[in-house]
């Protein structure tokens, strides 16, 4: 007759089966069945009662807890991914370095990360629980945090960006605007103004050069301007000219 | 019929010449194809029954325009001289005319360069990326974006506080903005450059500036018709709505358009036309620029409208996927399932079953109409309009540079004649020393322009300008070219003009010229100037302010002018024209004065008495 020896870390229902031992056979296989029915049965309730517990913690409008819109057509058009659960288990492992990142440890896993009430937009909810104690949640200011943290390499892991991957509630930083120590408008002012100011110098000096080379030209001939002069006024055409050499030299005509 | 070689003695030195004939046209061209053209015409055209503009616009052009133009040019190659001497040896009483034609293109080139300086600050600031007015800038901290530029768009934004400046009414004048001093200061280099020598260089610059805004226009073309949307906004331009003809409202806004679109009475091409020599067919220049400025106003605005149309189709399509978006968010629908095609179903469908939830969203109506709708015209066209569609063009800065150097050239283009208007009648006035060389009195002239448009550069620069746009340029034009037309079609006397005309061009006018300058034109300015000043009697005096603290902002605030600001304006619109009874009343009374002192010498009061002749008698 095997000896119906409950083992000694058995949980107390389990030990107070104990059968005394002259009890007819019958009763004796009963409790053997019934122990082991018994066993399954806890161990099913153990099992299904974990996700359970964790399926209450993750629901929409939990208090700690945040939904994601994801628009992954609006992002990549043709080469659209579609999402599936490969995907989910993508984000679900994301959001775990971005925990792990975030405390610095390395006690965060996939499973930490509690997803529910997904739709086909796609959007659904996620809450993040302790490692330490299952029941516990992560504060939502420290899932926050995280996520700002590790925002940019959750979007690059999804190909997407701040605006068709979305944590509502959480807003993204907004982008350093790029401040160049010169602004770009006064060289290109610059450049023009110089080039305009060295053609003005340019175009001043050689009209001041023209005009002196005129000048000088009109010296050297004055006494082709004196013939001209001349014999202008002999012809009775006034010409009001600048040289009247008319009184200056008149050696060629009292030489006559 | 005055000698030939009495005109050159009145000047001490050979008058400067074209180069050649094609600079002479180019710069008349380039003088009468303004911005005026591309930003004024296709609104106008737009909110006039598109193509049922063109009717009254080229019936004002054929019995109004024309004719003007012919004349400015005939009497400046025969007489030889800017519009001062010019309007002297017509009829020294009406000498006014030409002071009046100098006064007013002082003050238009006063304002006129401060557009081009505004042009050039926003091509300075098209050389980045991305384009300063595609987004708002950060607030102090870093928080979020400027509230002002929130509640507008950056491209008003940019606009008003980072060019302007603008101060929230015209009594504030606010400060000089260095930025626009900066870029005035290039504009009137600029312009002085091509000054430097006069009509040399003037000549040699317009063989770029009269040139290039075609060349873009067509790429602008050529690139707007691959667009989406481009289709309805021509479609939406050119469809004519024949009833508005019935509006006389059409009629005068297209008189005055050719009148100030062919940049007349300012005495710019009377001095262009008086560098050429006295043997040249002015009347073909005549009609050719003349019919060269209104093809291009019509081939301007197809490349207008069609950007404008892919604007509007673009602000569509964001409206649109504005409310795809909320009710995908609000009805879990999958995403891109509701498209801009099939948005008037889902929405048909979204409404009938849950129409409490679908009018909670407040979705906007989206009208294509009504983006098509929004049209400026002036500064707001190039400014605001354009530069948003330009940032949704592939290639930004490659468009926006390219539109606002043609824009640039389109102003230098035009400031030569303005500026040509000023110089030319003061060199003959013989008010410039003898020892000062012209280069250096073109420069004192521009320095002296530059100081005085620094008023524009305030905060409140902008309401002045406008002012300066209303009132110097309308009503003072009108009279001038009124007084023009009376005085050589019925002072100088048509006849002897047909003279002129026969020895200039070879042939007599034919009747078409004779009728409209004796009646047709001289009609067609009165009745325009009349009504003209009774419209504008009627519309109150306020102005559009950019207030950031009204209540309906980014509606721009309509506040009336103060009363000092309406004594100026009043102040600008007579100043300019007061000289012409001014310079007649002079006139009379001096020659009553010389007929009661000489008049043992002088029995017959010649308008052309010649002083010095008069001075040897007596010795």
């Amino acid at each position: 007759m095997p000896s119906l020896t409950v083992p000694p870390g058995a949980p107390p229902i389990l030990q107070s089966l104990t059968v005394p031992p002259g009890a007819p056979p019958i009763l004796q296989s009963l409790a053997v069945t019934l122990e082991r029915m018994l066993v399954r049965i806890l161990v099913l309730l153990y099992l299904a009662g974990a996700p359970a517990l964790a399926q209450t913690l993750c629901q929409p409008n939990a208090s700690n807890g945040y939904r994601v819109r994801i628009s992954i057509k609006t992002a990549l058009g043709n080469q659209a991914y579609e999402w599936n659960e490969n995907e989910m288990f993508l984000f679900r492992a994301t959001m775990a370095f971005a925990m792990r990142r975030y405390y610095k440890t390395e006690t965060y896993n996939v499973d930490n990360i509690i997803v529910c009430n997904q739709t086909r937009r796609v959007s659904f909810w996620f809450v993040v629980i302790s490692p330490e104690n299952p029941t516990m949640l992560i504060p939502k200011a420290d899932v926050e945090k995280a996520v700002s943290m590790s925002r940019h390499r959750i979007n690059n892991a999804f190909l997407l960006t701040d605006r068709t991957l979305e944590f509502l509630g959480i807003y993204p930083t907004l982008a350093e605007p790029v401040n160049p120590d010169t602004p770009p408008w006064l060289i290109v002012f610059g450049v023009v103004i110089g080039a305009v100011f060295a053609g003005i110098i340019a175009l001043l000096v050689s009209s001041l050069l023209q005009k002196r080379r005129k000048e000088k030209g009109m010296m050297e001939d004055g006494q082709d301007e004196e013939d001209r002069q001349m014999k202008g006024v002999e012809n009775g055409i006034n010409l009001d000219g600048i040289y009247n050499r008319g009184f200056t030299d008149d050696d060629r005509f009292t030489k006559l | 019929m005055p000698e030939e070689g009495m005109e050159d003695n009145k000047e001490g030195e050979e008058r400067p010449k074209w180069n050649n004939k094609a600079e002479y046209l180019l710069t008349c061209i380039g003088f009468a194809v303004g911005l005026g053209n591309v930003w004024r015409f296709p609104y106008l055209c737009q909110i006039y029954g598109g193509g049922a503009f063109l009717i009254p616009y080229l019936i004002a052009l054929v019995f109004q325009g024309l004719p003007l133009l012919y004349l400015e040019l005939a009497i400046g190659q025969r007489l030889r001289m800017g519009s001062i001497g010019v309007w002297n040896s017509i009829s020294p009483y009406l000498g006014g005319v030409g002071v009046a034609s100098m006064l007013v293109s002082f003050c238009v080139s006063l304002f006129y360069n401060t557009i081009v300086a505004w042009v050039l600050w926003y091509l300075f600031n098209s050389f980045q990326e991305p384009l300063p007015w595609s987004q708002c800038p950060l607030n102090h901290n870093n928080t979020g974006y400027v509230e002002e530029c929130v509640e507008s768009t950056p491209v008003n934004y940019f606009w008003y506080r980072q060019t302007l400046n603008i101060t929230p009414n015209m009594e504030t004048s606010g400060s000089l903005q260095w930025w626009l001093v900066v870029s005035l200061a290039t504009a009137w280099s600029i312009v002085y450059i091509c000054f430097v020598r006069g009509i040399k260089t003037i000549g040699k610059a317009v063989y770029f500036t009269a040139t290039f805004p075609y060349l873009v226009l067509t790429i602008f073309l050529v690139r707007a018709l691959t667009l989406p949307g481009s289709s309805e906004g021509l479609i939406y331009l050119f469809t004519p709505d024949w009833e508005i003809l019935k509006n006389p409202q059409v009629w005068l806004d297209a008189a005055t358009q050719i009148f100030f679109s062919l940049s007349v009475a300012f005495g710019g091409l009377i001095s262009f036309s008086s560098y050429n020599s006295q043997k040249n067919n002015c009347e073909r220049d005549a009609v050719l620029v003349g019919v060269i400025n209104s093809a291009t106003s019509i081939y301007a605005s197809i490349p207008i409208f069609a950007i404008l149309g892919f604007k509007a189709h673009t602000n569509y399509v964001t409206c649109l996927n504005g409310n795809i978006l909320a009710l995908t968010n609000e009805f879990d629908i999958s995403d891109m399932n509701i498209t801009v095609e099939n948005y008037e179903q889902w929405f048909d469908s979204l409404n009938g079953t849950h129409p409490s939830r679908v009018s909670d969203l407040k979705l906007k109506t989206c009208d294509l109409q009504t983006f098509l709708d929004q049209s400026a015209s002036g500064t707001g066209l190039a400014f605001i309009v354009f530069t948003e569609a330009v940032i949704s063009m592939p290639g930004s800065q490659v468009w926006a540079v390219l539109f606002f150097i043609m824009l640039f050239s389109l102003g230098l283009s035009s400031m030569f004649g303005n500026l040509e208007g000023v110089l030319t009648p003061l060199h003959d006035l013989k008010l410039v020393p003898k020892w000062m060389p012209n280069e250096l009195f073109t420069a004192i002239i521009c320095l002296l322009l530059f100081l005085m448009a620094l008023i524009f550069c305030l905060g409140s620069g902008n309401y002045w300008l406008e002012i300066f746009n209303s009132y110097v340029g309308s009503v003072p034009f009108l009279i001038i070219a009124f007084f023009e037309i009376i005085a050589v079609a019925y002072i100088y006397g048509i006849g002897r003009f047909s003279d002129d005309l026969e020895f200039m061009t070879g042939h007599r006018p034919n009747i078409f010229w004779k009728v409209c300058w004796l009646v047709i034109s001289p009609l067609m300015l009165f009745v325009v100037l009349v009504a003209y000043v009774a419209v504008q009697a009627q519309t109150p005096p306020t102005y559009a302010a950019w207030n950031p603290d009204y209540v309906n902002f980014p509606n721009t605030e309509v506040l009336p002018y103060p009363d000092w600001v309406f004594a100026i304006c009043v102040l600008l619109s007579s100043v300019p024209v007061i000289s012409i009874p001014l310079v007649a009343i002079y006139r009379l009374i001096c020659c009553m004065s010389g007929r009661h002192s000489k008049d043992s010498l002088h029995n017959n009061p010649n308008p052309y008495a010649n002083e010095d002749y008069v001075v040897e008698l007596l010795l």
